[in-house]
Parts: structure tokens; sequence; C-alpha cells
């Protein structure tokens, strides 16, 4: 008993053919756009890849592009498989090889899996990367001096400006690292020499943020300097101020724009797999609605299409007894050694 | 003597034909790119409405759009006359139309047309974040500077000139802020300090912003000197630049006049071979195309004469009508026998 059968004659064997043809033609542009977004995931990576500590896996990006153009060369053969389908001379050269072809869209499906797994479980590495690079990045952006680590200032500026965040968690994160260089402060200023010797290791903390934490949708002109002390300001409370510089931290910024990234193409992905299931089922009730044909030679015959040959139970029964023949070959083999040393 | 004599055989002519059809309809979606480029620049120029200094700049998009709805509609025109070209019933309709599309050879291209930008008032209301319809303008005036990435209109000093800094957040028993009131006429609080978003995030230094002219204020700074604190470019500078720049990419304009004089000759050729092969009465044989019946001068001569008769039309003595209309008649026979040098 096969598995869904479906009558065809001619009408619906040309119909199935040429809807097939156009379906895989939009997998071959899906394929495309997968692997677009992945040159995209992996340029943006590289962009705040300071900000991420230098150590980001690209893991995800890389399957993407591999993922793009497998499918495209996958969905092109089959385009073409259809479009000489309906030409019995054309379609006998593709014959022997949609076996494997079906066996390898099959495992080009799993790969898809695996990819879509990949980028809803890759956003926690992301998040744990981003926490330690901004940590980093805060603490090196006075290095503007330091090779290797002179952007660093000017990428955490571009950053906060563009995400309207402050530090890491918020920014306070500001008050707990010098972010101010050396060599712009006057050691022999009494205040100066206060604040550095306020705390063990020598630095120079104060309660300010640099520039790009201010918010120009902010009433008042940017208060960044002496933010905790409310009499430095007039009409200032910094307790109730929430305006004045943004509130955000950079990491939930940042993870948020990645995260929607991730999720969206996670959910694309998915949408491939049902693309590619709906495409396999289409070119085996194609393949087996031609092979049936009573007669080869005239096209106007019926023919029978389905999904598998046997039922579902019995075609799995039949792989794990190949399977179990594939494992005694080993064995019998062996016993035949015995048997003949005997 | 005609001028730029070419002989064509009925295949030729066929081959013109499709040939200029396929220009004509190339020419109908360059008109098209032209005509979406224009509404682009202006929903940019509408964007920033509110830091432009002029209403003039809309012309430039404006003529984008007219050049590109006129070019898609005359060429597409141009394309109904070569599909019609080959069939004599049909081609003689499209004789005014041609005429007319001859006549309009002079495509204005808007490349060169300077336009002042600049922040109209802009820095004035930056403070003003409490009136009704101004205020937004802090943020658009911030964004537009770290965008841009410039401070002022003309340079950071602009800023001061002007009170940015509201009264709602002076506190005016302070001396200081008495002493910065009454030091000018208008009493306004003057400051030499900029907003946050002029500065430049390149700069290896803080930010400075702040007694920006005082150099003992802050250690190891020069005023003079300090290039990478702020942003050194205006405003009205990186807004020109920015939109010079837009209209500058528009200069694919000219190729788009090639391909419209290009298609001009063309036609001309392909209804002068058409017009002589009906002539002949045999619509399949060969006929000869040209530019122009007679020489360049001749034609000239003959347009001047054209020219003065119609004047003359008007100047005709109303006593002298009966006469001068039979000698209106007896001008019109003789400009009728030759054939007109336009057709």
């Amino acid at each position: 008993m096969p598995f869904m059968p479906v009558k065809f004659n001619l009408q619906k064997r040309v119909k199935l053919a040429q809807g097939l043809w156009m379906i895989y033609w939009l997998s071959v542009i899906v394929g495309i756009l997968l692997f677009s977004l992945g040159i995209f995931f992996k340029i943006e990576l590289r962009k705040r890849s300071e900000m991420m500590d230098n150590n980001e896996s690209h893991l995800v990006p890389n399957l993407l592009i591999l993922v793009g153009l497998l499918a495209c060369g996958v969905n092109a053969f089959g385009g073409k498989v259809c479009h000489d389908s309906l030409d019995p001379i054309k379609f006998a050269k593709w014959k022997p090889m949609l076996k494997p072809f079906l066996l390898l869209c099959c495992g080009f499906n799993a790969l898809l899996l695996l990819t879509a797994l990949l980028c809803f479980l890759m956003q926690f590495a992301v998040y744990l990367t981003l926490a330690e690079g901004l940590k980093n990045s805060i603490k090196f952006y006075k290095d503007t001096d330091t090779p290797g680590r002179c952007f660093m200032k000017r990428t955490l500026d571009l950053t906060q400006i563009e995400f309207r965040c402050c530090g890491n968690n918020n920014f306070r994160d500001w008050f707990e690292v010098q972010w101010i260089s050396n060599r712009y402060l006057d050691m022999s200023n009494d205040l100066v020499k206060d604040r550095v010797l306020s705390n063990v290791e020598g630095k120079y903390l104060m309660d300010s943020v640099p520039f790009s934490c201010c918010n120009p949708g902010s009433p008042r002109p940017c208060i960044q300097h002496h933010l905790t002390n409310n009499s430095a300001h007039y009409d200032y409370d910094h307790r109730i101020e929430e305006l004045n510089i943004w509130t955000r931290g950079c990491r939930e910024a940042l993870f948020s724009y990645f995260s929607s990234m991730m999720t969206s193409i996670g959910v694309l992905i998915i949408a491939t797999i049902i693309l590619e299931s709906v495409d396999m089922a289409g070119l085996k009730y194609l393949t087996t609605a031609l092979e049936t044909m009573e007669d080869p030679e005239n096209p106007e015959c019926e023919s029978d299409g389905w999904l598998l040959e046997k039922g579902v139970k019995e075609t799995f029964g039949d792989l794990l007894a190949k399977l179990k023949t594939l494992g005694k070959t080993n064995q019998v083999v062996e016993g035949g050694d015995s048997v003949s040393i005997l | 003597m005609a001028l730029l004599k070419i002989k064509f055989t009925q295949q030729r002519r066929v081959h013109l034909a499709q040939g200029l059809w396929l220009l004509s309809w190339m020419a109908v979606m360059w008109g098209g790119v032209i005509f979406c480029l224009g509404v682009y620049l202006k929903t940019e120029l509408l964007r920033r409405a509110e830091v432009m200094d002029n209403t003039e700049i809309h012309v430039v998009p404006n003529i984008l759009m007219m050049v590109g709805l006129a070019s898609i509609g005359t060429n597409w025109v141009a394309s109904r006359v070569c599909q019609d070209s080959l069939d004599p019933t049909r081609f003689p309709r499209w004789k005014v139309p041609l005429l007319a599309w001859f006549a309009q050879l002079l495509y204005l291209c808007p490349l060169s047309l300077y336009c002042q930008v600049g922040l109209r008032n802009g820095i004035r209301f930056y403070k003003d974040t409490d009136v009704p319809g101004r205020c937004f303008q802090k943020e658009t005036i911030d964004r537009l500077q770290m965008e841009f990435r410039c401070c002022g209109n003309n340079n950071f000093k602009d800023w001061f000139e002007v009170q940015w800094v509201s009264n709602r957040y002076l506190d005016f028993t302070s001396k200081d802020v008495k002493d910065r009131i009454r030091s000018n006429v208008d009493n306004r609080y003057l400051l030499d300090g900029v907003p946050f978003s002029c500065c430049n995030p390149t700069s290896p230094r803080p930010c400075l912003r702040y007694h920006l002219t005082d150099n003992n204020a802050h250690f190891n700074y020069d005023y003079q000197s300090e290039e990478l604190n702020l942003y050194s470019r205006g405003c009205r500078q990186a807004l020109t630049d920015y939109y010079m720049e837009l209209m500058n990419s528009t200069g694919p304009g000219v190729l788009s006049v090639i391909l419209i004089q290009s298609l001009t000759m063309g036609l001309r050729y392909l209804q002068t071979a058409v017009e002589t092969a009906m002539v002949l009465e045999d619509p399949e044989g060969d006929s000869e195309g040209y530019l122009l019946e007679k020489g360049v001068k001749e034609t000239i001569e003959d347009l001047k004469i054209n020219a003065l008769t119609m004047l003359k039309f008007g100047q005709v003595d109303p006593n002298a009508a009966e006469g001068s209309s039979e000698v209106a008649d007896a001008e019109k026979d003789e400009k009728d026998a030759p054939p007109s040098p336009a057709s």
C-alpha cells in the first residue's frame, strides 16, 4: 500500500512539473537571500568585534553562507530536472541520479535544522561575549595612545551614540573606571591628587560620564560631570532626572539588536525547511508518476504517484533491516574465516 | 543637396525602427529613474526642512521630476512612432506630434544650481525647549550636528554669540551668572562653551566643551592649536556638501541628453526614409533618409522667409485688406509648391 497515492493524467503531470519548477526557482532566490543574510551578519559581527573582545564566534554566519550556496545549487539542479521531466529522452539522463539527490535533500534539510537551532542557541554566547567585551572596552577607553587600542574610544563613543546607551549595565559603570588618560591630568593639582589617593589602585575616579552618553532629547543642555551632586547644578536632582543621559546599558542594547537579527534569520531558515520539504515531496510525486507510466510511448496515459512505496512503518522496517544486514555482513565474514580455518 | 543622406533598404528601415523602439523604451525607463531621483531628493530636503535656509533649493527636485515625467511621455510617443512607422496606413498620423517632438531638443539640465543652505535660526531657538513649535529644535540640531559631524553655522564660535542655555536652568543668584548677563547689552547668558553634539569622538582626549578660549581652565590645552576636540566644519558647509553630492549624482542626466539626441537623429532618419518611400509609391523599396532636405544654409534661409511672411500677415493694412488677401493667397500657393523644409 503506497503512502499517500495520487492519480496523475497528462494534464496533472504537466501542471505539477510547471508548478514545481517555479517553486524550485523561488527556493533558489531564498537560498540567495540566506547567503546575503549570512554575509550581512558576518559584517555586523566584524564591525562590533571590538565590543566583543575580538573573540566572537563566526560559526553561525559561516554556516549561513554555506547553507545559502548549497540551497542555490540543490534547488537549481531540482529546477533543471523538473524542466526536463516532461521530455522522456532528457529525463532518462536524470533518472539514475534522483534517488541520491533526494537523500542529499534530506541531509540538507537536517543541516538547515541544525543551523536554525544554532541561531537560537548562540544568542547566549553573544550575550556573554558582549558582557566581557564591553567591560574591557570601558576599561580601555582612555588608552588612545596604546597601539591596538587607540580606536577604542572612538568605537565606544560611536556605539553609545548609535545605540543610545551608556556603560555596560548602566551609566554608573563609568564611575568605576578611570576614563581620562593621565596625559590630560594635572598631577600637581590638589583636587586631582585627592581623587587619585582616594582609592587603592590610584585611579582618577569621578562621577562623570563621556559626552556620548548624552541624550539629545533632553530639554536641558547635557550635564555630564558631577552627576551625583545635586548642588553642583541648578534645579537638578539626580534621582528624578531621566532624560539627561541614556539610562539603558550598552550590553542590553547591543544584545537586543543581535538577538532580533538572529531570531528573524532563524525564522527564515524554518520557512526554508518547510519550502524544501514541499520541493522534495513534489519531486517524489513527479518522478514516481513518470516511472509508473504503463506505456512510456504514450504520454497521454494515466499513472500513479506516491510519497513512499510502502507504508511508513514498513519503510522504516525495511531501513532497519538494511542497517542490520550491513552490520551482519561484517560478522558473516568473521564467521566464514573461522570456519575456513577450521 | 540634402544634409547627411543615407540610403535605406526595407531591411535597414525595419532594423532602424526596431533599434529606435528599443532605445526609446530605454529612454522611458531612464525618465522613470530621473523622476524617482527627484522624488528622493525632495523627501531628503523635506526631512531637513527645519534647518534649511531657503525654499529655492526645492526647484532642483521639482525640475528633475518634471524632466522625468516629460521624458517618459515623449519617449513613449517615440516608441509608438517606431512601432507604426513600417505600416503606411498608420504612420501619417504621427507627422504633427513628430514636429513638436523635434522642437524640444534642448532639455534644461538643472545640474549646477547654486544653493544656499544653512541653519535657519536653528541655533537661536536651541534653548526654547519649552516653547510650542520650537521644542524639538534642540534635538534636531543635536542630531544634525552628530550625523553631519559639524558644529554651528560656519564654525563652533557661532555658539558663543547666542544664549543656548535656557533661563530655567540658570541660577540667577549666582555671581558668575549675573556677571555674564550684565556683560552684554541684550542681557543674554553668553559663554565660551558649546553643546555636547559638537564633540568629535575621534579626539584622543575626553571632550572639552566649556571655557574653550581659556587655556588655563584645562591642563595641557591650547585653544589655538586644538583641532580634534570639536568638529571644525560648519553645518552650512556640511549640508551644502551633502546636497551637492546628491545632486551631482544626477550627472547621469548628461547620459540621458546623449540618449535623447541619438534617438532624435534616428527618428528623423526613419521619418524621412519612410516618407520618401511612400512618395515613391513603393513602400517596400529603397529610399533615402536625411537630416535636412536642403543644406544647413538653405534651410535657415527658408525658415527666415517663413518667419518674415508670418510677421507680414500681422502687418497687413486694413484698407488694402482685399488686395492683400489676394497677395496672401498667391504667397501661400508659392509656399506650398516646393516641399516645406521642415517636413
